[in-house]
């Protein structure tokens, strides 16, 4: 690959995908404006969903999905030993997601309530970094395809790979939303990564915390906020499970 | 020649999650044919189980990263007709516009992304941005467009923001209603240079004869509730569900299975098409009398076909629901609602067929019990009683191992299997 007479190398990239909706990976064949310029720079070895070729020399590995049954940890481990850089790819793979809720209750207990009988393996819902060891972490339910995009080049070229610091609101606040704390409901914006350019706020549905906590953020202070406008501790709870990227901060 | 097969395919490519094919002949003689989902399962209906009514279509919409829309309608749905909401007519628009927005993204990635490869014979669409430039930017602009009509009216085109209980948690922007209203137009001919290519290809000439269930309504082609029909002749409320599906497991599939009539059934496009075809807009008949598509259609590989009217339709109908959302007050989108205690189905189309959810919800609106059934369980054994017909016509044809093994391939993927929503 040409570019302004430099020469870069083509990333050998391969996606896998675990115990999720399959939704992250998808994202890889949205934005089709500038799908075929996406296209250049990767030469995909591995992607089930999209192509029949399967080879095993690839240098990138995304991983979507967390781990939830042996076969799983077997299949990770064994891209784990191949991939120089293995990338947590999506809010699954980052935190546990949604799936986690499952946790909840036992594996005895799940397998009766959807299965009856019939003999199911599950094993607890775990994140990537819970089994084996992860260079990057893309998160988001979905991941958004403009941030994959620019990491991509950053990879490329190799320069720093970088995700936003700052909370959501800030995103929230330069779209120019009415906060949603003034209209009763508590968000998790003010303690939630940016990057997603606040696309659920501006819908007017409160942050559920997918790309998970901010750099160093003040949850004392969050607490706070929700307590003193009386705002209902179940609601709470519930947003702060939701995709379990709270689960070292949940008081 | 050869006589003897083993065909052992792991994880098939190009569908939506995991499942294997076994195919073993002797002699000529097919010994057996087998569609295994083994899939990780995710266990939503524990999930689910005392999730705030506020908060389920966010959950349910995980179910699928093609159809959430889908999913989140059929819980609100649910959680509606359980509590008894009446969303506003806007609303009920704006949701009807998402359904299409979705179904035109989820066929266009199928039919251009995952089926057209094995027509063309490569492994997957990036040869054919070299060799049939035209076709595969017809297929990205039509993608595009449904992810663009799912982004104007659900705020992005996965996991929905603004479909919520009630109605909407905001209207769509009447500025980007009219511009989706000329990228519709501008992009209308696409349609036919896909249907030209289609026209192209040569279909399999097989056919096996099963049952169709659908949604029905009798105003409209099937898209958001109304009663269940199957080509069989059996109808029934939507609230019914557990009559038409008759769930039932087998230890070798993480997928459940269905049935109804027959020994399977199916749902998707082709089973709306053989059912409600005279809902479908002139120009989609056209398209279909063109395509040589005729109900009823026992050809499980003219899914594909069924599919691609279903985007002329969707077009068509998409122009009708933006002029009239353009003609419409959009300030009022959501019905305050209390919650309750209640029971109630919801039942869409979604891409792939008929998709049903069940919620029983308690006082404060929280979900006690919970029951999804998947387009694709729905089709779980009728694509394992396919795979061994194909398989049998196949060898009489005298075909070798490899053309059996991409005809087998190919039958599965006509059902556009979803099969990770399917294990849920």
């Amino acid at each position: 690959m040409n570019q302004q007479g430099l020469r870069f190398e083509k990333l050998k990239i391969a996606s896998f995908d675990f115990t999720c909706c399959e939704g992250c990976q998808l994202q890889l064949a949205n934005r089709e404006s500038t799908l075929a310029d996406f296209l250049r720079l990767l030469n995909i070895r591995n992607f089930r969903e999209i192509s029949s070729g399967r080879h095993e020399d690839y240098d990138i590995a995304l991983v979507e999905g967390s781990i939830s049954r042996s076969d799983e940890v077997e299949r990770l481990l064994a891209i784990r030993r191949q991939a120089k850089v293995l990338v947590a790819f999506g809010t699954c793979a980052c935190f546990g997601g949604v799936n986690s809720l499952k946790n909840r209750v036992s594996g005895e207990a799940a397998v009766s309530e959807v299965y009856g009988e019939m003999n199911v393996e599950t094993m607890p819902v775990r994140r990537i970094s819970e089994v084996v060891k992860v260079d990057l972490s893309i998160p988001g339910c979905p991941v958004a395809k403009e941030e994959v995009e620019r990491i991509i080049i950053s990879l490329v070229t190799g320069s720093l790979v970088t995700l936003p610091k700052y909370p959501v609101c800030v995103e929230c606040k330069a779209a120019l939303n009415t906060c949603l704390f003034e209209l009763g409901e508590i968000c998790l914006g003010p303690i939630t990564r940016a990057g997603c350019h606040a696309v659920c706020t501006t819908g007017k549905t409160p942050c559920l915390g997918c790309r998970g906590p901010a750099e160093e953020i003040n949850m004392e202070a969050f607490l706070h906020l929700v307590g003193e406008r009386e705002l209902s501790r179940s609601d709470l709870q519930e947003k702060l499970a939701f995709y379990n990227a709270f689960d070292a901060f949940t008081p | 020649m050869k006589r003897d097969y083993t065909i052992a395919i792991h994880h098939l490519t190009r569908v939506e999650g995991h499942a294997n094919i076994t195919i073993t002949a002797r002699e000529g003689q097919l010994i057996e044919a087998r569609w295994t989902v083994v899939e990780t399962p995710r266990f939503f209906e524990v999930m689910l189980k005392g999730m705030s009514a506020e908060r389920v279509p966010f959950l349910t919409s995980r179910i699928c990263g093609i159809c959430s829309i889908s999913h989140a309608l059929a819980s609100i749905r649910a959680l509606e007709r359980a509590m008894d909401i009446r969303p506003p007519a806007v609303a009920e628009k704006t949701r009807l516009l998402a359904m299409h927005g979705e179904t035109l993204q989820s066929h266009a990635l199928h039919l251009f992304f995952l089926a057209a490869p094995d027509f063309a014979g490569t492994a997957s669409i990036l040869p054919l941005m070299e060799s049939h430039p035209d076709i595969v930017r017809a297929g990205l602009q039509l993608k595009e467009l449904g992810n663009e009509i799912s982004r104007v009216t659900t705020g992005r085109c996965t996991h929905p923001v603004s479909l919520v209980v009630g109605g909407l948690s905001k209207a769509p922007d009447k500025a980007a209603l009219a511009a989706l209203q000329k990228m519709i137009r501008e992009r209308k001919p696409l349609l036919e240079t896909a249907c030209a290519f289609f026209r192209s290809l040569a279909i399999p000439d097989f056919s096996r004869e099963t049952e169709f269930i659908s949604l029905s309504n009798s105003t409209s082609y099937p898209s958001i509730g109304g009663c269940l029909i199957s080509s069989d002749g059996i109808k029934r409320d939507e609230n019914e569900y557990l009559l038409m599906t008759n769930e039932y497991t087998k230890e070798f599939s993480t997928s459940k299975f269905t049935r109804l009539s027959r020994e399977t059934s199916a749902a998707g496009a082709l089973a709306r098409f053989n059912n409600s075809s005279a809902f479908l807009h002139p120009e989609a008949l056209k398209a279909a009398e063109s395509l040589g598509l005729r109900p009823v259609c026992h050809n499980p590989f003219m899914n594909n076909i069924a599919q691609l009217v279903e985007c002329v339709h969707i077009l068509e109908d998409a122009e009708l629901l933006i002029d009239s959302l353009l003609d419409m007050e959009l300030s009022a989108v959501k019905t305050p609602w209390k919650a309750q205690a209640g029971s109630a189905t919801g039942a869409v189309e979604a891409p792939r067929g008929i998709l049903y959810h069940h919620l029983e919800t308690d006082a404060e609106g929280r979900v006690v019990r919970a029951d999804c059934i998947i387009p694709t369980t729905q089709n779980n054994a009728n694509i394992n009683l396919d795979l061994k017909a194909v398989a049998e016509w196949a060898l009489e044809k005298g075909k070798n191992d490899r053309e059996i093994e991409k005809l087998c391939e190919m039958v599965v993927r006509s059902y556009d299997p979803c099969i990770s929503c399917s294990v849920h």
